[in-house]
């Protein structure tokens, strides 16, 4: 396997600091080598005081999600040689508290997508040929939005707007419009049906273009809006 | 008794800048960018026709040494921008309503592309409006 050496360009700041600098490192990388192992190799060797945020290293948790090279992505199946940059810009996720480096506080985010009473497992989009192993009634699909925030990072809307709910919110009260399961949508529909809710995307779409679940939350906000108008009209079947 | 306390971090936040930040972005992104620029140059434009049309209270004189300055071959090509401008934010405006309103959600970069093509051959007619006929 070839390594060769890349430069990290990484964003720092820590509490008390007046401004955020850019930190240089260079790290001998291979053809595998992730942006997160990168970063990994330079807090073991270079610098401890690094704060980075990862926990499953496939793109499960969402939790190490930054820009790179500023475009949002999830820092765990970011190759850094198919960046094709001689420099990697690594910078934390926009529109969000940060606290240290990297790391940027999800607490705002969680208290938003929480609203939207969406549930972590679902019944509908599992194979129906599928085998049911004994003692399992059925199968379930584990919702796809992994809450990595990369979406509302991305979004120029919320760069502008404090009070946007944000395309993931967005993405999840239709989810829950879809397949409720026990949740009252009316009041959830009411949440979303205003000005700071789905009438306020300017569809840019960039949260769709950087989901790394396929959620396509700009294409769910705009289904709100239909059963929004639906409603409105009276057309709704629910 | 334990209490919670919250640190309040700063936000990160581009505000009206991140409008424009399309390095990276997709093509979605880059229309809404230029939807805005364009939006408030018409609006400048707006208020500098208003001052235009102003002059015409100062008499005649004024306003024909005016119509010989907007007969000028740069002038004219500030009317073609200008065009360039109402039909980009125009037509794209139109494929903001039919995607806001779902339609053409997945097809609207083809939208995009097809509406700036009708905004090109439009400009072309009326480029040649402005400065041959």
């Amino acid at each position: 396997m070839s390594e060769q050496k890349v430069t990290f360009r990484v964003f720092r700041y820590k509490q008390g600091d007046t401004a955020p600098h850019y930190d240089t490192f260079t790290v001998t990388v291979n053809e595998r080598t992730t942006v997160l192992e990168a970063l990994q190799a330079i807090r073991r060797d270079q610098d401890g005081t690094l704060v980075i945020r990862h926990s499953c290293h496939h793109a499960s948790c969402g939790t190490c999600g930054m820009r790179v090279n500023g475009k949002e992505v999830l820092a765990c199946v970011t190759n850094v040689l198919e960046l094709g940059t001689p420099t990697v810009t690594v910078e934390p996720l926009q529109n969000a508290p940060l606290i240290s480096d990297l790391v940027v506080d999800m607490g705002p985010f969680y208290e938003t997508f929480s609203q939207a009473h969406l549930p972590f497992v679902r019944r509908s989009e599992y194979l129906p040929d599928a085998e049911v192993a004994e003692g399992v009634p059925f199968h379930m699909r584990f919702e796809s939005c992994i809450e990595c925030g990369l979406c509302v990072s991305a979004c120029p809307v919320v760069a502008s707007d404090a009070e946007y709910l944000g395309p993931a919110a967005l993405a999840a009260v239709w989810r829950v419009v879809q397949e409720p399961r026990g949740t009252e949508v009316p009041p959830l529909l009411d949440w979303v049906n205003s000005e700071h809710g789905c009438w306020r995307c300017h569809v840019a779409l960039e949260c769709s273009e950087v989901c790394p679940s396929n959620v396509d939350p700009g294409g769910n906000i705009m289904a709100l809006r239909q059963e929004l108008v639906r409603r409105a009209l009276g057309l709704s079947r629910g | 008794m334990l209490q919670e306390t919250r640190v309040l971090h700063p936000v990160r936040r581009r505000g009206w800048k991140g409008w424009f930040a399309v390095r990276k972005r997709h093509l979605g992104y880059v229309a809404f960018a230029l939807n805005r620029l364009t939006g408030l140059g018409l609006v400048l434009y707006l208020i500098i026709h208003l001052v235009v049309l102003s002059l015409l209270a100062r008499g005649p004189e004024t306003w024909d040494a005016f119509i010989e300055l907007a007969k000028s071959p740069a002038f004219l090509l500030l009317d073609v921008i200008l065009l360039a401008g109402i039909l980009f934010h125009g037509l794209n405006g139109l494929r903001v309503i039919l995607v806001g309103l779902g339609i053409g959600v997945h097809r609207h970069k083809e939208l995009f592309w097809g509406l700036m093509l009708l905004a090109a051959i439009l400009l072309i007619f009326g480029a040649w409006g402005f400065l041959v006929v």
